[in-house]
């Protein structure tokens, strides 16, 4: 018998482990997110997790790409007739998992099923609202809308389109995976609530074809359990990677980390509105101030400049977030680049609050959520001292999302400084003015989420034309003015972006998106 | 003994009654489920047709009447998160949860009982103290940190293990269970440990604890008078007696395993009903918390009844008669 030496050995056994690696794993990929999937249905609830995991197996009429920006998807072009009409395009030649034809019908079909779905905890009927939809051919649609609606491509990017027989079906049908049928880049398997979903590649999409032939989506909320099954190779990739453990995994030679700015601002909404605010108080009696302080632009310019954004960035975030001074980052649509982050200037700060007639500062509670965005808690803890060294004694308030949300916004508004995060869907400035900063309304929509309740007629005013303008550099030009004055005016304060982490083995690569989606048809073999 | 059991159902269902009251004021006081459920962009008209369309628009006492009346008809509502009825929700994480939870029993019966009765048997030996130590650790440590560490070890750095999730299901005479496949075990084994942990050292404690209180008593110097076997005294006569309290406290640990696996599941992301409650409460998804709730109660019941017949199956000296004849 003729021995081999060990080195030889293990020279072979690389070699053909070198030689079956690749082609082994590029069959499989299993990623672990830390979103809760809750329903396959993808008109049911309008929820993160459940659009990103829509987007394996159904497209739109318009998709964005990993910044957001619009483009083609199901719809192979559109353009505005008018202002008040659309003309959509569709691609031809697509075909459902089914083998069956896309065209016009199956466009209609959703648009009719997207309002009817039943009991659903948050809906996507804001999006195909108001849209009258005639079909010229099988291949081409005509939206009319009662008034301008620029935004309307982007809601189409929203909307998932479903086959024309499922226009009734309910979500059961959907989760049990007999109405799954879409023409998106994946075919569906199995749905394991709270578990995972499996799928495997539709050879016959359109686009891109996936790398992987099946995909697994193990749904694994507990972060540290996420890395342990990244470190321990069980997954290939994950999402939302947690800060403390972005220096272990990036010490690691088999890891990479992938990280692009997010379309999240996180900020300070203050109390605008009251004449009494209940969570200032003098200093001295402990009382309620008689005049709330925060309606005072020299107040709010102190708070502001106040915070040492840059410190909180690399403190809190190990550099994982980006200090803020408008509503989303810089380059996105409508972010005016006029907007630049206050810089801490503490002896400022104390010259407007005497200027304010606050010489010896007040006291005040600051209150936020410590379970709804990253190190949430800890911002609002390092955020107190800073307020507390300019002379504003500031107590910390953080509680759990389902108590403080309930409480934050209307009709209650318990609170005089609060900590929140918005996510632009449609990346782009209108989202925020109009959730935010513009003067609640219901009738247009306005200010849904404007706990602070500022309200600036000439914002309203430049935001209304902005959502009536169809020419692009027009309403951009709009979004710029309303942003500058609204947050000019600290009708929120701004802290920082956040950024979108992901990490994976060291075999694959992954394009990071501003909207926290984690594809896996774009999860590529290295 | 039908009397019993007639009085013991009668004080269940007033518990129900309490609980499910409890359970739902309670969670509306916290906070608005809308809040949480609806999209952040979301305007005004959507949150409104979001509230009328879980029934969230009605006065709390009409909601709650509403559950009533529908419940007596055995539907607990539906999961406003899931659109699924909160019941048929409940029993698809069920099974997950009774496969972690009898193994980690099974693992303290089975590991607690030997080593206890060893440690009560040889109180002086180097074994006995090493395990009644190791047992201590078992008590104290928190079971997350546990949990974390046991994926730390086995799955991480060697890797013998897969850190998380369930396996394969394989399928044994209709029933489906990871307890049928090799894939299935092995991501059984981590959970199941971490989680059996607390009871195994609870039941070696108990049953060290018996046997030294029944070993110098007056019948088994009898039996050994009588000359039985060291064997027969110790794994019959002494055995016998020691089960009573085991028992007891196996049967409220099944319950505590079921109910409140939540640590366990969550750290190794085993898609059980601890989960599930825990998600739930996160997202005020309050058909789901009353119904899981109101079984875990009904769950408590049977156990503590099933407890007391074996007591007296065990020792004839308990009978279960009523309060007033015993």
């Amino acid at each position: 018998m003729t021995r081999i030496s060990p080195r030889l050995a293990t020279a072979m056994v690389a070699l053909v482990l070198g030689c079956a690696a690749p082609a082994v794993q590029a069959q499989n990929l299993t990623i672990a997110v830390g979103g809760n999937i809750t329903s396959m249905d993808p008109h049911f609830h309008n929820l993160g997790p459940n659009n990103n995991i829509a987007q394996y197996f159904f497209d739109r009429l318009v998709h964005f790409d990993h910044q957001q920006r619009p483009i083609p998807g199901l719809a192979e072009s559109w353009r505005a007739i008018d202002d008040k009409t659309w003309e959509f395009k569709l691609r031809k030649g697509v075909k459902f998992h089914d083998g069956s034809d896309f065209d016009a019908q199956d466009v209609l079909a959703t648009f009719k099923r997207t309002p009817w779905v039943p009991n659903s905890p948050s809906s996507f009927t804001a999006m195909v609202r108001g849209v009258d939809v005639t079909v010229v051919d099988p291949h081409t649609l005509i939206f009319k809308t009662a008034a301008p609606r620029p935004l309307l491509p982007l809601d189409m990017a929203i909307v998932n389109i479903v086959n024309r027989k499922n226009v009734e079906a309910p979500t059961a049908e959907f989760n049990a995976g007999r109405a799954m049928l879409g023409t998106g880049p994946f075919k569906f398997k199995e749905f394991v609530p709270g578990d995972r979903v499996a799928m495997e590649r539709n050879d016959a999409y359109w686009g891109t074809k996936s790398p992987w032939s099946t995909v697994t989506t193990r749904i694994v909320t507990n972060s540290s359990a996420r890395t342990a099954a990244l470190l321990s190779g069980d997954v290939q990739i994950i999402d939302q990677v947690q800060t403390a453990d972005i220096p272990r995994l990036r010490q690691n030679a088999n890891l990479r980390i992938e990280s692009v700015t997010s379309n999240r601002l996180i900020y300070l909404h203050l109390d605008h509105n009251r004449d009494v605010t209940p969570f200032a108080f003098d200093k001295a009696s402990g009382q309620p101030l008689a005049k709330n302080p925060l309606k005072d632009l020299r107040v709010r310019q102190a708070l502001s400049k106040a915070i040492n954004r840059q410190a909180i960035a690399e403190r809190v975030f190990d550099g994982q977030a980006i200090p803020a001074g408008g509503l989303l980052p810089d380059g996105f649509f409508g972010a005016s680049p006029k907007l630049k982050p206050d810089a801490l200037d503490a002896a400022a700060a104390q010259n407007l609050l005497r200027a304010a007639g606050f010489p010896n500062g007040f006291k005040l509670t600051i209150h936020g959520p410590n379970d709804r965005y990253p190190e949430d808690d800890k911002v609002l803890q390092a955020i107190g001292p800073m307020f507390t060294r300019v002379g504003i004694e500031t107590a910390v308030q953080p509680m759990p999302w389902s108590t403080y949300v309930a409480q934050a916004g209307a009709p209650n508004y318990s609170f005089s400084v609060m900590l929140v995060g918005w996510g632009s869907d449609t990346g782009e400035t209108s989202s925020p003015i109009r959730a935010l900063l513009a003067t609640p309304n219901r009738d247009l929509g306005y200010g849904a989420s404007n706990r602070g309740r500022y309200s600036n007629p000439k914002v309203d005013e430049l935001l209304g034309k902005a959502l009536q303008t169809v020419d692009t550099g027009a309403r951009e030009k709009l979004l710029y003015e309303a942003s500058e004055i609204g947050v000019g005016d600290l009708g929120l304060i701004p802290l920082y972006y956040q950024v979108n982490l992901w990490a994976m083995r060291s075999n694959v690569t992954y394009q990071a998106r501003s909207d926290e989606y984690t594809l896996a048809h774009q999860v590529k073999p290295r | 003994m039908t009397v019993f059991i007639i009085r013991r159902l009668m004080q269940s269902a007033l518990v129900l009654i309490i609980m499910s009251l409890l359970v739902f004021f309670g969670v509306f006081a916290i906070g608005d489920p809308v809040e949480i459920f609806v999209a952040a962009d979301a305007d005004q008209a959507e949150r409104e047709r979001a509230i009328k369309a879980l029934g969230l628009d009605r006065p709390i006492w009409a909601q709650y009447g509403y559950f009533v009346v529908n419940a007596l008809a055995g539907d607990l509502g539906r999961s406003f998160v899931f659109n699924i009825p909160s019941i048929e929700l409940i029993l698809q994480r069920m099974p997950a949860t009774l496969e972690l939870a009898s193994c980690a029993v099974m693992l303290s019966v089975v590991i607690g009982i030997p080593l206890g009765m060893f440690a009560g048997y040889r109180p002086e030996s180097r074994i006995s103290k090493t395990i009644m130590a190791t047992s201590i650790a078992g008590f104290s440590l928190p079971t997350f940190w546990v949990g974390l560490m046991l994926i730390l070890v086995f799955a991480v750095e060697l890797g013998w293990l897969p850190s998380t999730g369930r396996g394969q299901l394989g399928e044994f005479l209709g029933i489906r269970s990871s307890l049928f496949t090799l894939d299935g075990l092995a991501h059984l084994a981590l959970p199941a440990l971490n989680l059996a942990l607390f009871n195994i050292s609870l039941v070696i404690r108990l049953t060290r604890a018996g046997m030294r209180e029944n070993m110098p008593m007056d019948y088994v110097k009898f039996a050994r008078a009588k000359g039985l076997s060291q064997k027969r005294v110790v794994f019959v006569h002494v055995m016998k007696n020691i089960m009573i309290p085991v028992v007891t406290v196996i049967g409220l640990e099944i319950g505590q395993v079921i109910a409140f696996a939540v640590v366990t599941e969550t750290i190794f992301a085993w898609p059980g009903m601890g989960k599930l409650i825990i998600d739930s409460i996160n997202n005020l998804d309050r058909p789901v918390i009353v119904a899981y709730l109101l079984i875990t109660v009904i769950m408590f019941i049977v156990i503590n009844l099933v407890v007391d017949i074996l007591y007296s199956v065990l020792d004839p000296r308990v009978r279960l008669a009523d309060a007033g004849k015993s």
